[in-house]
């Protein structure tokens, strides 16, 4: 049983082995890079919105009312990088129903390099809210005593979300190919709704864990030291 | 019994064993959670939407559990590192 797709070698290009993860990867990105740049081909005040504009407005607003719901502020940066990471996720998590289409988050490649991004993401946005030093002072809180316990959760948060992300994309896939040897007609379509269900709501943990992250980082100083 | 036997049989006993406990807990705290936000929402039907957009996020918050260990297991059945280790040694001995 083939439990991730890098070890589907796709194709070689210049003496690379191309392997199926970073195959559909850059699916993923040229269907979102493409598909985002026809819509706002003419983004100009004078150009009536069509209906492709207000779906992609629908989505974006969506996503900066779920942001503002969990870091109230200016929050453009936090908008750009947590509606990215949820984009790229719940589109490859999305198209699991389109045959051959193996979704890179099923490989934990994936997942640990984006669950890596959140990592150096939260003291970028922390040191760039407070200041080296305010941010360092958020290891020492509350006490001196934990600041290993703070940089252990540092590791094991990023561990938890790569493992999460992949392991339920995974066990919906492991889950389908069990059912097909087993109940070949209809049940496996079952399952596979249930797992179009499981990744939408992955996506939307993911993001919604990246932001909470960031936002106890950025969160707005003590009185006291203002 | 070989090694190879040897190690097979636990693997499997302990991935078995791994998802049998490992879908204790996850259970039982999605019991609670779900009992929990269905009282909710009986007392405060207007809060259901909310209540249940939370609830499905703490339930596949909780459920991760549930999936490390069935990673765990898979793991152990399907990509063991000592299975292979005593499979390259044994075929080292063999030719």
């Amino acid at each position: 049983m083939i439990l991730s797709p890098d070890q589907t070698v796709m194709f070689h290009a210049w003496g690379l082995p191309i392997n199926a993860t970073i195959f559909y990867t850059w699916i993923v990105m040229a269907l979102l890079t493409v598909a985002s740049m026809l819509i706002t081909r003419n983004l100009r005040p004078d150009v009536p919105p069509n209906r492709w504009r207000t779906a992609l407005e629908v989505i974006v607003q969506g996503i900066q009312s779920q942001i503002e719901e969990i870091a109230p502020g200016p929050s453009r940066y936090l908008l750009y990088y947590a509606g990215t990471l949820f984009l790229f996720v719940a589109v490859s998590n999305l198209l699991l129903v389109v045959p051959g289409f193996e979704p890179p988050t099923s490989s934990l490649s994936t997942t640990t390099a984006l669950a890596i991004s959140v990592l150096i993401a939260v003291p970028l946005f922390g040191i760039s809210s407070r200041g080296i030093g305010g941010y360092l002072k958020t290891y020492l809180q509350p006490s001196f005593i934990m600041l290993p316990f703070n940089i252990i959760s540092e590791f094991s948060r990023g561990i938890s979300l790569a493992i999460r992300l992949y392991g339920n994309i995974m066990s919906g896939a492991v889950i389908a190919a069990i059912l097909l040897t087993v109940a070949p007609f209809f049940f496996p379509v079952v399952m596979d709704v249930l797992g179009l269900l499981t990744g939408m709501i992955q996506a939307y943990i993911f993001a919604i864990l990246a932001t909470v992250y960031i936002s106890s980082a950025t969160g707005s100083p003590p009185s006291f030291t203002a | 019994m070989t090694d190879l036997g040897l190690i097979a049989g636990i693997s499997i006993f302990t991935a078995g064993l791994t998802v049998s406990f490992g879908a204790i807990g996850p259970a039982l705290g999605e019991g609670r959670a779900a009992a929990t936000a269905l009282s909710a929402i009986a007392q405060q039907p207007d809060a259901g939407s909310t209540i249940s957009r939370t609830l499905f996020v703490s339930l596949a918050m909780i459920e991760s559990t549930a999936i490390y260990c069935f990673v765990v297991a898979m793991i152990l059945i399907f990509a063991n590192p000592f299975w292979t280790a005593a499979l390259a040694a044994a075929q080292t001995a063999g030719s």
